[in-house]
């Protein structure tokens, strides 16, 4: 019996764990070594440079502003879409009143919710191909052509460098906020009703059941959507490759690091160069993501 | 507006008898937030059915007025997208590729977690971490060396290297989320299973699988989406010269890279529809379970 156990135990974990070493965990490592090497190609020998790879990233330019827009990117994209998903959320949910004792949402939240999640099941590249027409310099693009309607000049949203990456920024943020109202609905039904009916009886109008009871308890996935949506925004890879113009132009004012990372790899064979920058791409996503936990931590409300 | 209402009982807080504050669903806050769904709504709505309606048009009408119908319906645009471009051997490949790899995930990630969250046994932690541990590291970093793991294995440009790659990559939050699910499961059919003589083996695929199948399904969605909308894997892994090997995606990607040299405009939005429509159809239809699985790895 005993011996049966394991013979099923190591049968049952050697073919994943294999495949998972060999393509996950093998590469993983590597790259703290690549990293650390001029390896620029399959026939040159790679020679171990030490930290040199790290002290060129420190002068360069092209990384310096990937890094720029990965800090706009975590400003401006979970904030803009974690209000916009709590707001209709909050409207879908629970702001049409009570029926028969019990908040509902707005009439019709039903069609909405499907409505709002549609761009999260399409492929982030195939959004991209799509927005290239919409966002069009002049007046053949969408936008444009309906600003023209109104007589507003053409704006070039993904020519002009000021505005290209806000530009690429409204279309993560249109291909989010649907997961995430479906997220905080979530959240929202699982906020035992009577705690809305209480407040509802002494009187809470709509903005202090938001603001004074909704939100507060809907501290942890929020939490959590801020970490999804901050490591989003420490990839926007796809989006970035296909939308912008001449990938991360113009004049790298879109550019990220994961394109980096892909260009200088399989565009300029700089293998060692890449690999460095992706350490200093990890090491961004693990500080984000443990100094959210650890600012956001808050006493968690039982219920 | 508060006040305003207090006196005035809506149809509904009327129908209770007494008077509510703030009850009227049709006040100025019903009809602004109203205003704001349907806004969002058409803004979602709208690039996709303008898309639908460019591939039915002709150059100058796609780069003429943005609110127009097409002058005549004619289906030469998909003929093309689908033949010239491509686009159904794409969809073939993608179909391919996305049935083996999820499969695989499936199989050896329940296999996974299974092991790791029911049995006792030396190394079950450092392993179940090993797999967890994968979630945090962004792909990017590891994409070099894979490119030449895959490279060295001869499985560059072929389509079991991909399968590979998206099974290895999908075992992570499988395991994770699978174990978590596991775990909720009760022990005693399991075990009453075994004092019957049943096999580990048998007891898993015909007892614990079957329990198992609300996470199944969830996962399985979840792999599903995630694999077929990947990009950057295949503009990596098969980036050859092996177009007639080209997934959905990266083959997109290209049209409209192209589009702009042969002017086939209509032809791109046929292609991009025909990527759409499936997706979206799928999506309509599994709803209510594609939101769920979507977004139950955030919630647990």
């Amino acid at each position: 019996m005993r011996h049966g156990r394991y013979r099923f135990i190591v049968g049952f974990l050697a073919a994943p764990v294999l495949l998972y070493v060999v393509f996950v965990i093998s590469p993983y490592v590597q790259a703290f070594y690549i990293a650390l090497t001029n390896w620029k190609g399959v026939s040159a020998n790679p020679q171990f440079i030490g930290l040199e790879n790290f002290s060129r990233l420190l002068d360069d330019e092209v990384f310096w502003a990937a890094v720029r827009h990965h800090g706009v990117l975590l400003l401006v994209m979970p904030l803009v879409t974690i209000v916009i998903a709590l707001f209709f959320s909050f409207l879908l949910n629970l702001s049409g009143g009570q029926k028969g004792g019990q908040m509902s949402g707005i009439w019709g939240s039903k069609v909405y919710r499907v409505i709002f999640f549609l761009p999260q099941v399409l492929a982030v590249a195939i959004v991209g191909v799509l927005f290239q027409t919409i966002y069009r310099p002049d007046e053949t693009g969408v936008i444009n052509g309906l600003l023209g309607k109104v007589g507003i000049d053409p704006v070039g949203w993904l020519i002009d460098p000021n505005i290209a990456l806000l530009a690429i920024i409204g279309v993560m943020v249109w291909q989010a906020v649907g997961f995430y109202v479906v997220l905080f609905s979530a959240g929202m039904s699982s906020i035992p009703k009577d705690v809305f009916e209480a407040a509802a009886l002494d009187g809470a109008g709509r903005y202090t059941l938001f603001f004074k009871i909704t939100l507060p308890l809907l501290w942890d996935t929020m939490q959590v959507a801020w970490v999804y949506l901050g490591i989003a925004a420490f990839d926007a890879f796809a989006l970035v490759q296909v939308l912008s113009v001449d990938r991360g132009g113009p004049d790298n004012s879109t550019t990220v690091l994961p394109l980096e990372i892909w260009r200088t790899a399989f565009n300029f064979s700089k293998f060692g160069y890449a690999s460095a920058m992706g350490v200093a791409l990890f090491f961004m996503t693990i500080t984000f993501a443990a100094l959210t936990l650890r600012v956001t931590r808050r006493e968690r409300i039982e219920f | 507006m508060a006040t305003d209402t207090r006196h005035k009982p809506s149809s509904r807080s009327g129908a209770h008898g007494r008077p509510r504050r703030r009850k009227n669903p049709l006040g100025v806050f019903g009809a602004m937030s109203h205003i704001a769904l349907v806004i969002w709504a058409i803004l979602i709505i709208g690039p996709l059915l303008w898309t639908f309606l460019a591939s039915f048009k002709n150059n100058t009408e796609i780069f003429g007025d943005p609110i127009t119908l097409p002058s005549s319906f004619g289906w030469d645009a998909w003929g093309r997208a689908w033949e010239k471009a491509h686009i159904g051997q794409y969809m073939i490949n993608t179909v391919f590729v996305v049935v083996c790899s999820t499969a695989a995930t499936m199989l050896l990630g329940s296999m996974a977690a299974y092991v790791l969250s029911r049995y006792a046994f030396p190394g079950n932690r450092a392993i179940y971490f090993l797999f967890v541990s994968g979630m945090t590291f962004p792909v990017f970093l590891a994409l070099v060396p894979l490119f030449f793991v895959v490279k060295n294995l001869g499985l560059i440009d072929t389509h079991l290297g991909v399968i590979l790659v998206y099974t290895a990559y999908s075992l992570p939050f499988t395991v994770f989320f699978l174990s978590a699910f596991f775990k909720t499961l009760p022990t005693s059919v399991a075990e009453a299973a075994m004092m019957d003589g049943c096999s580990h083996t048998r007891t898993f695929f015909q007892i614990m699988v079957p329990m198992a199948k609300p996470g199944l399904v969830s996962i399985t969605i979840f792999n599903i989406l995630g694999q077929w909308n990947q990009y950057l894997l295949p503009i990596v892994l098969l980036s050859g010269n092996v177009e007639d090997k080209w997934l959905i995606t990266q083959g997109v990607a290209n049209i409209s890279t192209n589009a702009g040299y042969e002017a086939d405009w209509p032809g791109m939005f046929a292609a991009l529809s025909m990527t759409i429509i499936p997706v979206m159809i799928i999506y309509i239809i599994f709803q209510r379970q594609i939101q769920s699985g979507l977004t139950s790895g955030a919630v647990k």
